[in-house]
């Protein structure tokens, strides 16, 4: 494969780990708040997707932005950055997922 | 093959060099410079095709030796002393990330006060490290054990870095004449660079994550099967490297003069040479002494020493450095392995000598094993540790 | 797919939901960028910092490329090693990075970082500044501004910050810029522009913390847009021997331009000890900085 060298997999415990989701566990746990998006006033802009620090919301190009509520730790940087004004932040009490 | 007269400095580089190293990452420090000069000559001039890693200090010449052997080039740097101490916090990162490299390390008394002349305590304090730890006699086995360092590190048994010891000045600056094999014979027996994963972007890897305990456990406890293993691993390179180059050294100790001995030395490094002239007059005034010299330091040589040393009359173990509060590293290292086969031990002696750099000759050892032996066979024992000055 | 722009379209395969930063972290926000630009094509090397937290433990991590991680002192030193391994394998297709925070850089890192500038070595260094250690509790760091509280200054640190950036331009290294995580196109076109110069390269990238500077995790972005709004951070490249100034700082220039210091200090709780002669000494380094910014100006 790589020039120069011979890859050999070795037969003990190396710490060498692989990308994987929910690393942290589900991390929508975290939250105390939670973004609603209100579709109808999203201009599908992207903002809230280029901010979100937990790669949780995604904004798809027909229907706008969609909350990924398993990993969303509730930061609220996403309702911050709208410039639509589209996401509330709001109590998990109230509107459990 | 052809004979070259080389300092031993120049025969680890000369090796290095043979090995067709990729990288070399160094910092100068007495005694260790005229290898990384060396290199660099070698390099700059052709006849080296390696990049060299000219670093600001010795924490990033193993940092920066580190990082390309992860990228899957083999990589050497060179060290003695404070330098060593240096980069002590990456000693241990780099066999715990079981990344395989070669280090030479040219040993030199730690201060204060300053002193460049030999003693082994720089090289002793590595030995809980993980690495692989040689230490050669002579010119030839510095050029010898720095070709097989490379091996014994690559093998997928071991896959930890390879340290190689060698005494300032009076091995690192001193000449003898040096059998060069064949590049050719060399790259056949060497063969292509070895290692357990690489990171070159070819595979999305992440090496040293966060881990917890429990993970954690496991690749320290195989750190040392790895070393463990590498007990047959140091003993088949030198089968081989006999085999194809027409030299063996005994694996990881020689025997000298043993097969009848009753009396025994047991030391390591370029002053063995004048154990083994002091053992020649030694016999013949009608003593029967033996030589045991320690190659390889880590895996400690358990078996081998049991095997030559347990019907010993007497074991006089001579080192260049202690462990303060307790005796000489080597002794206790034997001590405790001897107790793996045996619960009965032979009479053991610690004799401290030659720290700082003190001249130790074959007049010395003569006297040290004099006094051993004649305080024996009166039936007395003498002090189990003593610190020898040799003047 | 192909209707989603080029940012967010890059970034979102890069970090992986459920990683173990706090919320509102910045750290993140840039990492998506990085694999905006590269894709998995990307090897970063992390030393000891939040970062190496927020990937979350073994055997799983948040982040779709190569990771190594690495001793505090050493991300610019291995990255030279990795660097070079890479190049005498002939191995082009991969972009070395090594991703430290202000400690691992400005203060433990300063001489590794140094020595790799000086030797050229072909990487890009990115440091991530979050204004202190953070992951260990939020001590103090030489790049910590005058004023700010800290777990070690508890009263307010005294010694204004280092400009490690100018530090690098002092070295001659080939490309220097500074970016803030308010703008990830402008990151991204730098990250871009770094990766096509042989040769050492370094990106500031200013990255509020929102436990460490005491305010409210919602307001990560608002904030880093602050520092650049009142000229606090300035956006620039640094080649060719002068220094062109990024957009969102061009226009502060003139300094009528820019918003009060106190907007961008007033919604961090670690600056709720500063007395006016404070508030003088931060207005006159920002002021410093930009006088130094114009001599090198093209």
């Amino acid at each position: 494969m790589s020039k120069l060298i011979r890859v050999v997999k070795s037969h003990h415990r190396i710490p060498i780990a692989k990308p994987s989701i929910g690393v942290s566990g589900k991390t929508g746990t975290w939250r105390w708040i939670k973004p609603v998006v209100d579709l109808s006033k999203c201009t599908k802009c992207y903002q809230c997707e280029i901010y979100c620090p937990d790669n949780s919301i995604l904004v798809e190009p027909l229907k706008g932005a969609i909350v990924n509520y398993d990993y969303c730790k509730g930061c609220g940087i996403c309702a911050e950055v709208c410039p639509a004004k589209a996401i509330n932040m709001v109590e998990e009490e109230q509107h459990g997922s | 093959m052809v004979l070259k007269s080389l300092t031993g400095n120049h025969a680890v580089a000369l090796a290095v060099k043979m090995a067709r190293v990729n990288v070399v990452a160094a910092y100068p420090i007495t005694p260790q410079t005229t290898i990384v000069e060396k290199l660099a000559e070698y390099i700059d001039g052709g006849e080296l095709d390696a990049v060299m890693i000219r670093v600001e200090s010795e924490h990033s010449a193993l940092a920066a030796a580190y990082g390309s052997a992860l990228a899957g080039a083999r990589a050497f740097t060179a060290t003695s002393s404070h330098g060593l101490l240096y980069m002590y916090e990456w000693v241990n990162w780099v066999s715990r990330a079981r990344v395989p490299l070669v280090m030479a390390v040219v040993t030199r008394t730690m201060g204060p006060p300053w002193n460049i002349w030999t003693d082994h305590s720089d090289y002793y304090e590595q030995r809980d490290t993980g690495w692989i730890q040689g230490f050669a006699m002579d010119a030839q086995e510095a050029f010898d054990m720095t070709l097989q360092a490379f091996k014994i590190s690559e093998d997928p048994r071991v896959f930890l870095p390879a340290m190689v010891g060698l005494d300032a000045f009076i091995l690192s600056h001193t000449s003898m004449p040096v059998e060069v094999p064949e590049q050719e014979l060399v790259d056949e027996w060497l063969g292509a660079r070895t290692q357990g994963f690489v990171i070159d972007g070819s595979e999305a890897l992440i090496h040293g994550a966060l881990s917890p305990p429990e993970y954690t456990e496991g690749f320290i406890e195989d750190v040392g099967k790895a070393m463990e293993e590498a007990v047959e691993v140091v003993r088949e390179v030198d089968h081989s490297f006999g085999r194809t180059f027409g030299r063996s050294h005994g694996g990881l100790v020689e025997l000298y003069k043993c097969s009848d001995a009753k009396y025994h030395i047991v030391l390591m490094g370029a002053w063995a040479g004048d154990a083994m002239e002091a053992v020649d007059a030694l016999r013949e005034q009608g003593y029967s002494i033996g030589v045991v010299r320690v190659r390889y330091t880590r895996p400690f040589p358990g078996e081998e020493l049991y095997k030559a040393l347990s019907s010993s009359k007497g074991v006089i173990v001579v080192e260049r450095g202690v462990s303060f509060g307790s005796m000489g590293p080597v002794f206790l290292d034997l001590a405790g392995n001897m107790l793996k086969y045996s619960r009965k031990l032979p009479y053991m002696r610690n004799v401290i000598a030659g720290v700082g750099g003190v001249n130790v000759t074959y007049k010395d050892f003569e006297y040290i094993a004099k006094e051993t032996i004649n305080y024996l066979e009166s039936g007395e024992e003498p002090s189990v540790i003593a610190w020898y000055h040799a003047r | 797919m192909s209707s989603i722009p080029i940012l967010p379209r890059h970034m979102r395969n890069t970090v992986l939901p459920g990683h173990a930063a706090c919320h509102g972290c910045p750290i993140p926000i840039g990492l998506k960028v990085v694999g905006a630009a590269f894709g998995d094509k990307v090897i970063l090397v992390v030393p000891a910092c939040c970062t190496s937290v927020v990937l979350g433990m073994h055997p799983g991590t948040a982040f779709n490329g190569s990771v190594v991680h690495v001793a505090f002192a050493s991300a610019a030193a291995v990255a030279s090693g990795i660097s070079a391994g890479l190049s005498k394998r002939g191995v082009r297709d991969v972009q070395v990075i090594a991703w430290a925070g202000d400690g691992g850089t400005a203060d433990i890192g300063m001489a590794s970082l140094s020595g790799a500038v000086e030797r050229n070595d072909d990487f890009i260094y990115v440091m991530y500044d979050n204004e202190a250690y953070m992951n260990t509790g939020i001590q103090r760091s030489s790049a910590t501004p005058a004023g700010a509280w800290t777990t070690t200054t508890p009263l307010g640190k005294k010694e204004p910050k280092k400009d490690v950036a100018k530090i690098l331009i002092a070295h001659g290294a080939p490309y220097v810029a500074t970016a803030s995580i308010a703008y990830p196109h402008d990151f991204y076109s730098k990250l871009k522009k770094a990766a096509g110069i042989r040769g050492f390269k370094f990106i500031y990238l200013h990255a509020p913390c929102p436990v460490g500077w005491r305010f409210d995790p919602s307001l990560t972005v608002n904030i880093a847009k602050l520092a650049v709004e009142t000229g606090m951070v300035i956006l620039y490249e640094y080649y060719d021997g002068g220094i062109r100034l990024s957009g969102p700082s061009r226009p502060l220039l003139d300094k009528s331009k820019r918003k009060p210091i106190a907007e961008y200090l007033k919604h961090q709780g670690r600056f709720r000890g500063i007395n006016e002669g404070e508030l003088r000494s931060l207005e006159s380094y920002v002021d410093s900085s930009w006088e130094w910014v114009k001599k090198f100006m093209q």
